[in-house]
């Protein structure tokens, strides 16, 4: 009997990127295991929690907390949605020990997609193929909450016909942010230019994150400037064959 | 009266009584590096030539002497009382005013002075940094009004580096009211990033560490 | 959104040589700092840090204690401590003890307490010359400006502006070769060193257990503030305070190191009391002013005290990708940077400017490089969660609110959720989101889309993923 692995798509690859979510899904069954998508699944919260919305954000939160508490395991491809998850329910019920235990509980249990593959499936070649030349950029919650720096390289250097080049300022923030962008766009969108300054640099076709809202921002900035750039998630590379 | 209206706000702040028991504050680690002498003092050398100061060795105090004779070079200079310097001789080189126990008088020979002469309590080795204490024998105004700054030093002060100092001197402020750490020449990038020597204390600095 | 914050922004962003020398700036010291904590420059880094913090928590929740300590040890070595609690008692201190001892001349030495509290300018009215001695600041008080940066206070300006600057100002030639105007304004200071009555400083730290004040600089001009006059004054905000000497075995290997790189700065100067029997030079009085002016509001909130940790070392400024971008004037107080855009609002109140907490992308860098590991993206968060519920309380952002709620409501209803989401692929067009730019952002959209309005996008997918896992 194949392990069960639920799956949090986030609302953003729901509506925006669904090729994303499709993806993840290949490759988890690849790699041996059976995958659910809970289908009263919606969002993590964060948008409101990071406008300061903390009622509204708990009010999600809650029925996250329903939707997925029995799964084993919940594989999310983003880096932001799975802090907002792990690092911020339990101040969202704050006198209430019942949500909070069950928030606590539910860290453990949540698993940014590369993060996913490598410690638990313990692989770093999913037998990947893709002829490209990609850069790869560091989403920040990733980075900064949980450590994911190596990992996404690893696997994507094990990835057939794939040549990783570093851009030189991978780790700066895309300038997403969520409600930032919409408030500053254009302090949003110079940081956007500096990264794709970067990108460009380092001549790849390709960009590569494991946040499909960074990859939305860059896209947006490529796109912008007519730049025949190109974005993927990992999941999506890891999908190629 | 601010004072008890300042405190008053910081107890009620912390929720915490007058005279209230406080827990000892966390331990700090000490890292003392075990280096043996020879290598604190070529370590100390490379760090003060690093920072763009010149670093000496002389084998003997007369040998010390001759370097900072070589460096005075006819320019004034004003030496501090320290015992050391007057061991090496140092005291009685030419251009040298030395002996002054007046503030007054010293600030106005070293405002003038071309070079300032002292010894040091202590050099840190993996800094390249010299402690001075001021007391009779080290004025502060000595190592910092004139353009050029000559230390010598014998040996046997150099640290390993600031956790070795801090651990045999745990407090300063019983010895004396100004412990200066001085790691190199003086400088600045004020100005478009551009880094400048000299811009108050001396821009010049020599170490010498004598056996 | 303030008007004056996003003209000054938008200011900012719009001037190619700012941007330039901004990002230059800022780029050397990210450079060596990370040079500087490396596993073989610094292998205790991360330790050195936590014990930091340890030390900085510890201090703060016993901080009257600690204030008590150090008050009585400045005093045993011959000081005087005296509480301020604003901007006003600083200032009325300093001109009675002018007055008393007949002084006319002031140097100062970098200080960013002095800054927050207009110190210079409260001096001037009353006959008193107060110079600024650190070049940086000097430039700055020349030319009438608020530093750009903590550590790098004219960053903003170029060596043209500073010869232009000395020669309407000084009446001198104008150079504009920076070691020529560094030698410029040495022999203008050094005349004043040697003439001031009062040196003026601020304090790195506050030792306890020594009554000592700490002072770290690379150019000379804190000792010599300090040591030339005849008075010494330090002014310093009450959470400046450590427990001990030794303590300074963490704080110093992480302050010269997180802020420019430098193992040790030029000079550390550790200073308790006047001048004793039988030294030669050095101040013969010596004061330390304990400022208030708020702290002990931000005291008051266990939430967001850890603000209160801040050793001024600018690294949160130098990694802050959107300071890089709107440098430091573009902020309302003289704070600027991330730990500005946390302790402003927490001073100055959130109506002061509510939208600086979300000027940031949360992206977490400055936390990361943080020496006293504050989680400033988490205290950014909270005072977000006050501005909105001080914006329910007042009435105002009903909309924003509106949406929200509704939102919320949605989210909780997986059925509503797939309806909705398919209303608003209908009825956006599937080529470029142009249109969305002209849509208000509250309208009963998955948030998703009103970050979009500011973009040009691909082409909104035709079904969901929910839709095609179903056919999969």
């Amino acid at each position: 009997m194949a392990q069960r692995v639920s799956i949090f798509v986030t609302c953003i690859v729901d509506q925006l990127f669904p090729k994303v979510g499709l993806a993840m899904a290949d490759v988890l069954e690849r790699l041996g295991y059976q995958v659910d998508f809970p289908e009263d699944q919606t969002c993590c919260g964060q948008p409101a929690f990071n406008t300061g919305y903390r009622a509204e954000a708990c009010q999600v939160a809650r029925h996250f907390l329903k939707v997925f508490r029995d799964s084993e395991y919940v594989v999310i491809p983003s880096g932001s949605c799975t802090s907002m998850i792990a690092h911020h329910f339990h101040d969202l019920f704050p006198g209430d020990t019942r949500a909070q235990r069950a928030a606590d509980d539910l860290t453990p249990r949540v698993w940014e997609f590369s993060k996913f593959v490598l410690e638990v499936a313990g692989v770093d070649d999913v037998g990947a193929q893709l002829e490209d030349v990609v850069t790869y950029h560091d989403s920040c919650h990733a980075l900064r909450e949980f450590g994911i720096r190596d990992g996404p390289r690893r696997l994507l250097a094990n990835v057939r016909g794939l040549e990783l080049r570093e851009m030189d300022s991978a780790e700066e923030c895309c300038g997403f942010g969520g409600t930032f962008s919409v408030k500053f766009p254009e302090i949003s969108g110079g940081m956007a230019g500096t990264k794709i300054d970067s990108i460009v640099r380092t001549g790849a076709k390709t960009v590569v994150s494991l946040d499909s809202s960074c990859l939305m921002q860059i896209q947006g900035a490529l796109a912008r400037a007519a730049l025949p750039v190109r974005t993927m998630h990992l999941a999506e590379v890891l999908a190629s064959r | 009266m601010s004072r008890e209206a300042i405190l008053n706000k910081v107890r009620t702040a912390l929720g915490r009584s007058n005279g209230q028991a406080i827990a000892e504050p966390p331990p700090v680690r000490m890292r003392v590096d075990a280096m043996d002498a020879e290598t604190r003092v070529a370590s100390m050398m490379r760090a003060v030539e690093a920072l763009a100061g010149k670093a000496r060795r002389a084998a003997t105090g007369e040998e010390a002497r001759a370097y900072v004779a070589a460096v005075l070079d006819g320019k004034t200079a004003v030496a501090s009382n320290a015992p050391f310097l007057r061991e090496c001789g140092i005291v009685h080189l030419a251009g040298a005013q030395s002996g002054f126990t007046d503030a007054a008088e010293l600030r106005a020979a070293c405002a003038v002075a071309d070079v300032g002469i002292t010894s040091a309590d202590y050099a840190l080795a993996d800094t390249g940094t010299l402690v001075m204490l001021a007391s009779p024998a080290e004025a502060r105004l000595i190592s910092l009004l004139p353009p050029v700054h000559i230390a010598v030093v014998p040996k046997e002060r150099v640290l390993s580096g600031l956790d070795e100092l801090l651990t045999i001197l745990p407090h300063p402020a019983e010895q004396t009211s100004s412990m200066v750490l001085i790691t190199g020449p003086s400088r600045t990038a004020d100005i478009e990033q551009i880094l400048v020597r000299g811009v108050h204390g001396p821009g010049e600095i020599h170490v010498v560490v004598v056996e | 959104m303030s008007v004056a914050f996003d003209e000054k922004v938008h200011k900012t962003l719009a001037d190619a040589n700012l941007q330039l020398a901004i990002y230059r700036a800022t780029a050397r010291l990210i450079d060596h700092r990370k040079h500087a904590v490396t596993a073989i420059a610094l292998p205790d880094y991360q330790e050195l840090r936590t014990q930091a913090n340890a030390l900085k928590r510890h201090t703060i929740e016993h901080l009257d204690h600690y204030l008590e300590e150090f008050e009585s040890n400045v005093a045993a070595h011959g000081g005087k401590v005296i509480y301020c609690q604003d901007a006003t008692e600083v200032a009325d201190f300093v001109l009675g003890l002018a007055k008393e001892r007949a002084a006319q001349l002031i140097v100062k030495s970098k200080s960013m307490t002095t800054e927050e509290i207009d110190l210079n300018e409260r001096l001037e009215h009353h006959n008193l010359e107060s110079v600024e001695t650190d070049l940086g600041e000097y430039i700055l008080q020349l030319a009438h400006q608020r530093p750009y940066h903590i550590v790098a206070p004219a960053l903003h300006l170029t060596r043209y502006d500073v010869g232009d600057l000395f020669a309407r100002t000084l009446g001198v030639a104008n150079e504009t070769v920076p070691e020529k105007q560094a030698l410029i304004a040495r022999g203008v200071l050094r005349e004043k060193f040697l003439a001031a009555d009062i040196g003026i400083t601020g304090a790195n730290f506050l030792v306890a257990d020594s009554g000592a004040v700490v002072l770290v600089e690379n150019e000379g001009n804190a000792r010599l503030t300090t040591s030339a006059p005849r008075i010494h004054i330090a002014v310093a905000g009450i959470e400046k305070l450590i427990p001990r000497a030794q303590d300074l075995a963490v704080f110093l290997k992480l302050l010269g190191r997180s802020a420019t790189g430098q193992a040790l700065t030029v000079y550390t100067s550790f200073l308790s009391g006047p001048r004793r029997a039988g030294e030669i030079d050095g101040p013969e009085e010596f004061y330390v002013v304990l400022l208030d002016n708020g702290r002990t509001k931000l005291l008051a909130d266990s939430g967001k005290r850890e603000s209160l940790y801040c050793i001024r070392c600018g690294a949160c400024l130098n990694h802050c990708p959107v300071y890089r971008k709107i440098g430091g004037h573009s902020f309302p107080w003289v704070y600027s940077g991330p730990i500005g855009a946390i302790i402003t609002p927490q001073f100055m109140g959130i109506e002061h400017e509510p939208s600086l907490p979300f000027a940031s992308s949360l992206c977490g860098a400055c936390a990361e490089v943080c020496p006293v590991k504050i989680d400033i993206p988490r205290v950014l968060l909270e005072l977000r969660a006050e501005v909105k519920q001080a914006e329910e309380r007042g009435g105002k952002n009903r909309l924003e609110r509106l949406a929200f709620k509704i939102w919320a409501w949605v989210m909780c209803h997986p059925r509503l959720y797939e309806m909705a989401a398919m209303v608003a692929a209908s009825v956006a067009p599937s080529e470029n989101g142009k249109w969305l730019r002209s849509a208000p952002a509250v309208m009963n959209l998955p948030p998703v889309r009103a970050w979009l309005s500011q973009r040009d996008l691909p082409p909104a997918p035709a079904k969901s993923f929910r839709e095609l896992w179903r056919k999969r």
